[in-house]
């Protein structure tokens, strides 16, 4: 079977879009709301959320005919903790202000619905290759919405961009102001209803 | 031959090795990082008693290099630790300030000078689980910090005057506290009673021969304090 081939790009590209875990989905909200107030946050637990997706479909993937039935979703869960902790300790020792500022929510990553989701719905029935490819699509489309959500969320409620002054001196000097509430998770919900309703008008109408 | 997965010797068996696998996994992998991280919690500290000393925004090799420069002696007793600093001339003590927030611990260092009538030099806090935009001000918030900055820290007996309160009365001594955040800035103000009261008289004790020079008059004062203990 080719690397590419059609069914398995339809692999990669559909959680992209209509069976994005988020919008498609409804899935892994929490952490969605809770570490997008800044860009680089949301840059790095997108990231996270990616890795650890990917290789927890293919290492399940990869020993799915051994793992007995009736103790399949320990199994998972023991693999998805193993490499959060992984992921965590690496982040500890090489980008430390990143995860103070992650704090609890890497550790959550555990319970992040999307992980035990494609792996329950995915990992368990297909091929390592196949099951990659699906993880990194959907920690790629999981990324994608905590990308916009927090670039909205920081360029408003900061007026910067990943640190970086994004609004001139001069806005502020004709009596623009920062938006507090931007700050705030419950606007990070009203951002990403509207990604969602924006992805349902546009996205949807062919299906 | 076709293993029977369903079996309970199976099952026992495959949930055994799979732990001693993740096990043996995680223990190579929290030793071979533990370094790096001990180095990036060592110069977090370093970079929190910077900010209660104003000096924010510093990078690695900056905070390292201005850390070295300022802070002249370390010093612990009662399980609070204390820094002498030297900023431009004047010397600068650093508190370390250990509570309980609203959800978890909080902590903090504050920095006092002037031995005659200690003065709040500058405050740095830092939290675990405080509410996001409103207890976690205290860490996010360098505007509610920098309120601190001026303030007497204690009466004439050397009681912790300095305190964060819901109305300030007394705007020499007290701090507004955090819109929305009560508790949390109830904790700070039992933080600051809790861990100053003996600061001044155990710096007396442990950094005697630096205190000497700024406050000879202050001694008699503090001395008996520092003997209660």
């Amino acid at each position: 079977m080719a690397l590419f081939s059609k069914q398995n790009k339809e692999v990669f590209t559909n959680p992209l879009n209509i069976d994005h875990p988020i919008l498609g989905q409804v899935l892994g909200i929490c952490s969605a709301l809770a570490v997008t107030s800044q860009l680089k946050p949301a840059i790095v637990m997108g990231l996270a959320v990616t890795v650890i997706t990917a290789f927890s479909n293919v290492i399940i993937s990869i020993i799915r005919n051994t793992i007995p039935n009736r103790i399949r979703i320990v199994v998972q869960l023991v693999v998805v903790a193993a490499l959060v902790t992984i992921v965590s300790q690496i982040l500890k020792a090489f980008a430390y202000d990143v995860s103070v500022q992650l704090s609890v929510y890497v550790g959550l990553i555990i319970t992040n619905c999307i992980l035990m989701g494609r792996l329950e719905a995915f990992a368990m029935q297909n091929k390592p290759w196949p099951s990659f490819l699906d993880g990194v699509g959907n920690g790629l489309g999981y990324a994608m919405i905590l990308v916009i959500v927090g670039a909205v969320r920081e360029l408003l409620g900061r007026g910067t961009l990943l640190g970086f002054k994004a609004i001139p001196d001069a806005c502020y000097d004709l009596g623009y102001v920062n938006n507090g509430m931007m700050t705030m998770p419950a606007m990070a919900l009203i951002l990403v209803g509207c990604v969602i309703w924006v992805h349902r008008a546009y996205f949807y109408k062919e299906k | 031959m076709k293993l029977n997965t369903n079996s309970n010797a199976y099952i026992i068996g495959y949930s055994a090795i799979l732990v001693v696998i993740v096990a043996f996994l995680l223990a190579f992998v929290y030793q071979a990082l533990k370094p790096m991280q001990d180095a990036n919690v060592a110069l977090d500290t370093k970079k929190q008693i910077l900010n209660s000393l104003n000096l924010r925004g510093l990078d690695g090799a900056e905070a390292e290099a201005k850390y070295a420069e300022v802070v002249k002696k370390e010093a612990e007793k009662d399980g609070r630790k204390y820094y002498m600093c030297n900023i431009g001339g004047e010397n600068v003590l650093v508190v370390q300030l250990k509570g309980m927030g609203l959800w978890g611990g909080i902590s903090g260092y504050i920095a006092m000078h002037d031995q005659k009538e200690p003065k709040v030099y500058g405050a740095y806090f830092n939290h675990e689980s405080e509410t996001a935009g409103l207890g976690a001000e205290i860490k996010d918030s360098q505007e509610w910090q920098e309120k601190f900055i001026g303030k007497r820290v204690y009466g004439d007996n050397y009681e912790v005057k300095l305190s964060v309160v819901k109305k300030v009365e007394d705007p020499a001594t007290q701090v507004d506290c955090v819109t929305g955040a009560t508790l949390t800035s109830n904790g700070v103000d039992a933080m600051l009673k809790d861990c100053l009261t003996d600061a001044c008289a155990n710096a007396f004790t442990l950094f005697e021969d630096i205190m000497k020079q700024c406050a000879p008059a202050d001694t008699a004062a503090v001395q008996p304090k520092a003997e209660e203990e």
